[in-house]
């Protein structure tokens, strides 16, 4: 958990934000019952610290925290394609960001339509801790959203009632694989897979028998609450998230 | 190493092991083993495989979710023995891509390790390397695809992306059969994830060597759209539209069916069907005209959302690779 709520070092270093972002995640994971206790008059639009906006049970509570992480997604690539590392990037980043930046938007525009008036509200990205200008920035910010993304999706499968809802989000969570994979490869060729995000498996017998060995070959899922504490990295006060009916 | 004071140590911890361990004569029979030698080289499996039975699933298994399992076990059997044929074919694989296929066909090893586990004595056995034809020749060994184990990189790239694409749909299908047991399912998606993963890096390096570019050169090729398909292709990490056709379209087999619609193909808003992967409706919604602030084009749209398919039809584009008598994906 540690490694997955730190920002990307790089932007870290840049922005001296790490004492702030430490307070919050103190106050977010052992204050927040409290928190959402004595704060419980307010409404969801609340700049008051500690006012989380709870993503709901069942299947409209799953929709509600894939839009919100798609949400997340969306405004990131959107803010990269205004900043200059993307200005100077070749053609092969520009046209991955372009991409990205159009799946993300259409991912995030579907469940605010198939949610309706079941929405959470739009919600306010942070982004200051990442420097929009540097190359390496911008990719391990990717990473940490697009691999946040995929052990999200996976980690929710089970709290899906519906089997049409549990298509969409296999048809979704794919697409966010491809995109870590390669955001993983122009960090260091050859992590599309890594030790971080998967259980690999390493052979304790002839690699050619299949199934022996230490390890599954399997992402590592997370749980609602634990993504909601790495996305809130990322999110303003009052448009941070909670998890907490997703059991 | 004595099995029977190993057991009996387990019974000062846990009194019952004894009725959670089958009797002798039955552990063998469903080991398939009944009459056979315990050598040395299979006991550490059978030793393995008794616990497995005794600590590991202690629910019995739908009939349903034995059938999607068997056949993700039978995907990554068809994965694991191609991608390990490759790396023991000299000079086939190029020198920078060979960790890649090296943790590729770890990945499928440990994936049937997670499927053994979970389907227990339900599982198919071991087919082995033998009951496969990854030249496409239904058992000839003579198909489209025989140069891809011989010397063909290119080829052997594009059988790796058509298998594996197969298997993001498959486990897609399987998914919503997988729901009445959570574990399971998270355990399918935890699988079908990587398998996306893979398929994104090897569409990477087939960029890279259309272009003559290997290792983290080949990040610098973009895609292509108007050459998506053909053993020269330049696609995306992600699946525009049909693809095309994919890596070998007008062969026979021809990899046009995995990118294609399964059946159904179509259906209402909580209908569980598979399109194909040129389907820009999901759940009625027009992914289209209901993306708005940005400048949507039709092969984002599909790009946006994969497709799954539907068990036979799975079946029926793997049954072009393996040998009739294998009795796999019937």
């Amino acid at each position: 958990m540690t490694k997955l709520l730190s920002p990307p070092q790089e932007a870290a270093e840049a922005t001296s934000s790490p004492i702030a972002r430490r307070s919050f995640l103190r106050y977010s994971s052992t204050g927040l019952a409290l928190g959402g206790l004595l704060l419980a008059g307010c409404d969801d639009d609340s700049d008051d610290m500690g006012s989380t906006i709870d993503v709901g049970r069942d299947d409209n509570g799953v929709l509600n925290y894939a839009y919100a992480l798609e949400q997340l997604e969306a405004a990131f690539y959107a803010r990269v394609q205004a900043g200059d590392y993307y200005k100077g990037a070749n053609s092969a980043e520009k046209q991955i960001f372009d991409d990205l930046a159009l799946h993300e938007k259409a991912h995030a525009d579907f469940f605010k339509t198939v949610l309706g008036s079941n929405a959470i509200k739009a919600l306010e990205p942070d982004f200051s801790a990442i420097n929009f200008n540097d190359r390496t920035a911008v990719l391990m910010a990717a990473r940490t959203f697009e691999d946040l993304g995929v052990a999200a999706y996976n980690g929710a499968g089970r709290y899906i009632k519906t089997a049409a809802y549990l298509a969409i989000a296999g048809k979704i969570v794919s697409v966010e694989a491809r995109h870590a994979a390669l955001i993983r490869d122009l960090i260091g060729y050859n992590t599309f897979v890594g030790s971080d995000v998967v259980n690999l498996f390493v052979p304790t017998s002839s690699p050619s028998t299949p199934g022996v060995g230490e390890g599954t070959g399997q992402e590592i899922s997370k749980k609602p609450t634990d993504v909601v504490n790495a996305a809130n990295a990322f999110l303003k006060e009052g448009s941070k998230l909670s998890a907490n009916n997703l059991v | 190493m004595d099995l029977f004071k190993i057991i009996s140590a387990i019974e000062k911890v846990d009194p019952e092991v004894y009725e959670r361990l089958d009797s002798r004569r039955r552990v063998f029979k469903h080991f398939g083993m009944a009459g056979k030698a315990v050598t040395a080289a299979v006991l550490p499996g059978l030793v393995s495989g008794i616990f497995q039975r005794a600590y590991g699933q202690t629910t019995s298994l739908s009939p349903d979710i034995v059938a999607v399992l068997n056949l993700a076990l039978s995907l990554e059997y068809l994965e694991f023995y191609f991608y390990d044929k490759g790396l023991n074919t000299p000079g086939l694989i190029a020198p920078a891509d060979r960790p890649a296929f090296e943790t590729i066909r770890n990945d499928e090893s440990g994936h049937i390790k997670v499927l053994r586990g979970a389907l227990g004595n339900a599982a198919i056995p071991d087919p082995t390397a033998a009951a496969f034809d990854y030249s496409g020749g239904r058992g000839s060994m003579t198909g489209p695809f025989a140069p891809a184990l011989v010397n063909d990189y290119a080829l052997y790239l594009g059988s790796s992306q058509a298998f594996v694409d197969t298997g993001v749909r498959a486990y897609k299908g399987g998914a919503p059969t997988l729901m009445p047991n959570p574990d399971l399912l998270e355990a399918a998606l935890n699988i079908h994830s990587v398998e996306a993963r893979h398929s994104s890096h090897v569409r990477t390096i087939r960029r890279g060597l259309s272009a003559s570019q290997s290792g983290q050169a080949a990040t610098t090729i973009a895609g292509d759209l108007a050459n998506l398909s053909g053993k020269t292709g330049r696609p995306k990490n992600w699946v525009s539209g049909i693809e095309n056709g994919g890596p070998s379209p007008s062969t026979d087999p021809s990899t046009a069916p995995v990118y294609n619609a399964g059946v159904p193909a179509s259906g209402g808003p909580t209908d569980l069907f598979f399109p194909a992967e040129s389907n820009i409706t999901q759940a009625n919604v027009n992914i289209m005209t209901n993306t708005t602030g940005v400048t949507m084009t039709m092969d984002a749209a599909t790009e946006a959302f994969d497709e799954p398919l539907d068990p036979a039809t799975v079946k029926s584009i793997a049954r072009n690779f393996v040998v009739p008598s294998s009795g796999l994906f019937v």
